[in-house]
């Protein structure tokens, strides 16, 4: 019963937030804000892990295939397919759920308890548009250029700690990286970036925007929001690879 | 004017708010007072429409607010103005941003004449224009309250809602923001409801006072007739503060 209720009220939030807006441009403002704060500052930590990532699944690969009967190439390839299919769009978007997804439960969360919510409301304003809409436009927009990133700077991660560690020569990665290449991959991620970027705006402003009480509560909420939308990231992963890869 | 007619709302079962009717007229301060949990704000946000009464009417003038189309209501918000409990100022823009907010988002006004009207509603509150680039944060409470009724005033609203808006200032902080809304309430012509339970509040600006108990409508008057009137009710919760006690006997 819980479950319905809260599914209603997310699709019933949805009606709301992609209601007509009340002055276009401003809209428009409130997205590049965002689109700065949720998606460019988040380059930072993608770069960085995608590094160490594509790092560590290079040294990995290599001992899991040390085996003569293996072609080396086998690592490079292994890497990239792992970084194409999985690690830089499922992986990102619950490291981002975590980042982004909090940050917009707290600040939502925040607005709702000090009734900031109550006042966009009494003004006129479809507070749920003027709050939520432009975040869901942000992510969906910046998570493929999100998942390029981390695939490309992963890459770059495996062949710097490659032939650093001497697990791997540079030619056989890069001849791993050419091997096989099947660019439907990039399609299917890109698939799935868009999706998990709408779970991770929509799911936790859902949490944030019906939040009752106080501070404590927002921090609850929270947590929730990025529990679930990792559940539902790891959900519609399943579907899509189901419906798209197999 | 606004009048409320026969206003019931419940919350779980629980009636909070019992067959309320009331006038408050235009270019008064309309006070609302009753003990914590009397009901007040429930009121307030029945008639701000931030609560769906479960019975009654409430007429904004010649309109009634609960049976119009949600397009409608929204129009009319555009004439009403709210001054909330903490400010509820916008706290990731200026000062000067939170009044300009309104202007914004609902006037084909241009920069300059935005402006214009932003330093005019500051000017009326007494912020300085130095406080104009800071954040919420970074002024005082009472500096807060003001910029909040700046932000009300900014589209000319013909209707004020204040939820107290003494609650944690000092008594002579609170007797300015008592004095300007009455000031400004004066000035434009508009309605306006407070909803407070502070005393000096009712004493200084109380030109019309509805005083509410476990939701019920228990007394109605003027600040003159407070002091003399025979609920018990209201004696109990206006004489808990002993100054008031002497006020009377004197």
């Amino acid at each position: 019963m819980g479950f319905l209720f809260h599914v209603g009220r997310f699709f019933a939030m949805l009606g709301k937030v992609f209601g007509k807006p009340e002055k276009h441009r401003m809209y428009l403002k409130q997205l590049f804000y965002e689109i700065e704060n949720l998606g460019v500052n988040s380059v930072g930590i993608v770069v960085m892990i995608s590094i160490f990532i594509g790092g560590i699944m290079t040294i990995q690969f290599a001992y899991a295939l040390m085996n003569p009967l293996y072609p080396s190439y086998l690592v490079g390839l292994a890497a990239r397919d792992t970084l194409l299919l999985e690690f830089s769009s499922t992986m990102i978007a619950l490291i981002m759920a975590g980042k982004i997804g909090s940050n917009i439960t707290s600040e939502i969360g925040s607005m709702r308890v000090t009734e900031q919510i109550d006042s966009l409301e009494i003004m006129g304003i479809n507070s749920a548009g003027y709050l939520i809409l432009p975040k869901i436009i942000a992510v969906v927009f910046i998570f493929p250029f999100l998942y390029i990133i981390s695939v490309f700077f992963g890459i770059l991660g495996g062949l710097v700690t490659g032939p650093i560690t001497g697990t791997v020569t540079l030619p056989e990665f890069v001849d791993g990286l050419k091997t096989l290449f099947v660019p439907y991959y990039v399609t299917f991620s890109i698939i799935k970036s868009l999706v998990f970027g709408f779970l991770v705006a929509a799911v936790p402003a859902y949490f944030g925007y019906y939040v009752q009480g106080g501070a404590l509560d927002v921090g609850k909420a929270s947590t929730k929001a990025v529990v679930n939308t990792n559940i539902l990231i790891l959900f519609f992963d399943l579907i899509l690879t189901r419906l798209l890869l197999t | 004017m606004i009048k409320v007619k026969n206003l019931c709302k419940s919350f779980d079962g629980n009636q909070v708010l019992k067959d309320v009717s009331v006038s408050f007229e235009q270019g008064k301060t309309n006070l609302i007072i009753g003990r914590s949990g009397s009901g007040k704000t429930v009121l307030l946000k029945c008639i701000l429409g931030l609560y769906e009464a479960d019975s009654g009417e409430i007429w904004y003038n010649d309109t009634n607010f609960i049976s119009i189309s949600n397009k409608e209501r929204k129009a009319m918000r555009k004439e009403i103005g709210m001054v909330f409990q903490g400010g509820a100022l916008f706290d990731s823009i200026s000062v000067e941003e939170n009044v300009r907010f309104p202007l914004d988002m609902f006037t084909k006004m241009n920069s300059k004449e935005k402006q214009e009207r932003v330093a005019f509603c500051l000017d009326h509150v007494n912020i300085a224009q130095k406080a104009f680039k800071l954040n919420p944060s970074e002024i005082s409470g009472g500096m807060q309250k003001r910029v909040a009724i700046a932000r009300a005033i900014a589209l000319n609203p013909s209707y004020l809602f204040c939820d107290e808006p003494n609650s944690g200032l000092d008594p002579e902080t609170s007797t300015v923001i008592d004095q300007l809304l009455q000031d400004l309430t004066r000035e434009f012509k508009m309605t306006t409801i407070i909803n407070t339970h502070d005393m000096n509040s009712v004493i200084e600006i109380g030109e019309s006072v509805l005083f509410i108990s476990k939701g019920e409508k228990e007394w109605e008057g003027t600040k003159k007739e407070i002091l003399n009137s025979n609920n018990q009710k209201l004696n109990d919760f206006i004489f808990a503060n002993k100054l008031y006690a002497k006020m009377k006997n004197e």
